[in-house]
């Protein structure tokens, strides 16, 4: 543990001894590693960092690092950070979530968040499925994509997280590929210090329920153009580019809530004495 | 046909030979395979006229079902755990709209903290929604529930929840006899739906009811509730004249003659204690056990005619009411009223802890002899307990009980599972 350490932080300072039980090959490992790197760049110590998840592969990552975690139910894990962060505007709060949790059984939640606008980061590990459950549907999977609880496909035009964090009022969008760890830490360093609801879907394969998924790897390129504050040119490039184009895809001016409640920060000698240590 | 299968599959197989017109489905362990048979056989052409309709969440599920049974559809769904409690409101909303559809419940746990193993909390959390709950003991009679509560459930026009042990049923492998089509359509008659589109009249439902008429509504759902005490037993027989076997009923008694000391349970733990009980006769002791079906409607008469002649009742019960105790056996006390029989509660099971034989044995023999408190924990590891009430009462930042505990037992505090 690194409690009370002081920085400057590696990326190792921020995980925990807790073995991940994803399966070889997951994306999340990835994402993973760009967190703990993104969090020692940002230097934010584990203990002003909090990380609140629901239910699914893509959610176990909090017990996986040693920064303040909060694994919820299936599906709020956003209304979990907002209650978070408006109780403790002190603290660097991101969303851990994936395709089944962010989309789908918590996906009403995602709307009014880009709306409310809270100064916090949602990521989301997206690989177009429910792993956890053994390969399932998710909003993001494919039409055709035959499995037995969509027997044929879904036959539906998948959701499009990217255009629904835009048109609900999110701050920053982007979106990232869980291989590229230069860019996707980088993205979110930036997604933490830009004000407001940061949104940053990464893709992160499931090698398991979507071995095609590996194909990833090579159907992502950087974003050939820089990221705009025009929402309704931010929104034309991303549903008409072929959803596999990686970077900051818009980075808006919208005021973020504003927070009514005090910051809290104590003397550590206080904390020591509460906690005995 | 007799067939070495998994539970769910058969469960699966049985909603197919039901002939649902709309199928709701939403992953959650440890129900998904049930859903995900019942998809298999819509895509193997297996179920003629089947909408299978893969949803956003359970709330949705039901939701879905809700519809689709108010258009004259027949529907059936099927969830678990935190699925069922999030679908809560449409759970009320179906029973109280009056409308026939079946679901399944894989029982499994409450979080937090989380957990997927199978206990009856689920399940007890929605016992007063006005939805009949069926109680399977083996995975025969949760293929066998299943046919019967589309029957009830539509005679009655009342949803039905059909209980199975997440896990000890739904994952488990054993030879099952599934009905073939023809016996099913001999049970079972096309939905005749009492309320309908009808192009006539059209009409809205969902009215805004106020203190005027709602008790009565209301009264009516109870009357319901014990129409089906006399249906669910008829009902039984009917399968019986038409499968040969003894399914469902109101409750099953196993060895209660002369039984000074009856064990009363739902679902799959009855064999274990069968067993117990049989291994207690051999040594001399007067013991039996009575088996739930029926939980909601509760069939007081029965458990009261079954339970008066003993001296001891021990409820083994998979859920628990903090604050009270045991939910089963409050209910049992409300059937043994104005009686001395003495009715104890053993909370056994909680979020998938074996229930050993040994264990059982041991309160069954402690309530003979006068032995047993009114509620007692089984296998509860006291030590783990103290040091954490210890901890919290030295330090006011005691930090999360499950977590504690966790790390006091010796495991690192990991994410679950859903």
């Amino acid at each position: 543990m690194n409690i009370m350490q002081p920085g400057p932080f590696k990326a190792a300072n921020y995980k925990s001894d807790v073995t991940p039980v994803w399966c070889p090959g997951c994306g999340d490992f990835h994402v993973l590693l760009s967190l703990t790197k993104a969090l020692a760049e940002l230097g934010a110590a584990p203990e002003n960092v909090a990380l609140v998840s629901g239910i699914g592969c893509s959610s176990r990552i909090p017990a996986y690092t040693n920064c303040y975690g909060f694994h919820g139910v299936h599906g709020r894990s956003l209304a979990l950070g907002a209650g978070l962060k408006v109780a403790r505007p002190d603290l660097t709060v991101l969303v851990m979530s994936g395709d089944g949790d962010g989309f789908s059984i918590g996906g009403n939640h995602f709307l009014h968040a880009c709306r409310r606008n809270i100064d916090m980061t949602y990521v989301v590990m997206d690989n177009r499925v429910y792993g956890m459950t053994k390969g399932q549907p998710s909003p993001t999977t494919e039409p055709d994509w035959d499995s037995a609880l969509s027997p044929g496909g879904t036959g539906l035009s998948p959701f499009h997280p990217l255009v629904i964090a835009l048109a609900s009022g999110a701050n920053f969008v982007a979106r990232e590929f869980s291989g590229d760890i230069k860019g996707t830490t980088r993205t979110i360093v930036e997604a933490v210090r830009h004000p407001g609801f940061s949104f940053v879907e990464i893709l992160s394969p499931c090698v398991t329920f979507r071995p095609d998924e590996r194909a990833w790897k090579t159907q992502t390129h950087v974003a050939s153009v820089e990221a705009t504050d025009d929402p309704a040119r931010a929104a034309r490039r991303i549903m008409t580019d072929d959803g596999f184009n990686t970077g900051v895809l818009y980075r808006g001016r919208r005021k973020p809530y504003e927070h009514h409640v005090t910051d809290r920060i104590v003397d550590p000698a206080i904390l020591e004495q509460e906690f005995a240590i | 046909m007799l067939k070495q299968t998994e539970g769910s599959q058969a469960v699966a197989e049985a909603i197919a030979l039901c002939r649902p017109e709309v199928v709701c489905a939403y992953p959650i362990t440890p129900q998904t395979h049930i859903v995900e048979g019942v998809g298999a056989l819509v895509k193997a052409g297996k179920i003629e006229n089947c909408e299978f309709i893969n949803v956003e969440s359970e709330f949705a599920a039901l939701s879905v079902a809700i519809g689709a049974s108010a258009a004259g559809a027949r529907a059936y769904t099927a969830t678990a755990s935190q699925g069922l409690l999030f679908m809560g409101e449409a759970v009320y909303n179906a029973a109280g709209l009056g409308l026939p559809i079946v679901m399944t419940i894989g029982n499994r746990a409450i979080g937090a903290p989380i957990n997927i193993w199978n206990d009856h909390t689920d399940s007890m959390s929605m016992k007063d929604s006005g939805w009949i709950q069926l109680f399977a003991e083996t995975n025969q009679e949760a293929v066998d529930l299943h046919i019967q509560a589309f029957r009830l459930a539509e005679e009655l026009s009342c949803p039905v929840m059909v209980c199975m042990d997440g896990f000890i049923l739904t994952h488990a492998y054993e030879r099952i006899d599934v009905p073939s089509q023809e016996e099913v359509d001999a049970f079972l008659p096309p939905y005749d739906p009492i309320q309908v589109l009808d192009p006539v009249e059209p009409y809205s439902i969902g009215a805004m009811v106020g203190p005027e008429a709602f008790t009565e509504v209301r009264y009516l759902a109870h009357e319901k509730q014990l129409q089906a005490l006399r249906r669910i037993p008829e009902i039984g027989a009917v399968f019986k004249d038409v499968f040969g076997r003894q399914s469902g009923g109101l409750i099953h008694s196993y060895r209660t003659e002369g039984a000074e000391t009856i064990a009363v349970a739902l679902g799959s733990v009855n064999g274990t204690i069968k067993e117990v009980i049989d291994g207690m006769r051999d040594d001399g002791a007067a013991v039996g056990s009575v088996s739930i079906c029926s939980f909601r409607p509760f069939p007081l008469d029965e458990l009261r005619a079954a339970l008066v002649g003993a001296k001891h009742v021990v409820v083994i019960e998979k859920s628990l009411a903090p604050g009270l105790g045991g939910i089963v056996a409050s209910n049992i006390r409300m059937a043994l009223r104005e009686t001395a029989v003495p009715v104890y509660t053993v909370i056994a099971g909680l979020g998938g802890r074996p229930i050993t034989m040994n264990s059982l044995r041991e309160v069954l023999e402690a309530a003979g002899n006068m032995r047993l408190p009114d509620v007692q924990f089984l296998d509860l590891d006291h030590g783990a307990v103290e040091r954490e009430i210890l901890r919290a009462k030295q330090t006011r930042r005691a930090g999360p009980t499950a977590e504690n505990i966790l790390r006091n037992l010796g495991h690192a505090a990991v994410a679950g599972n859903d």
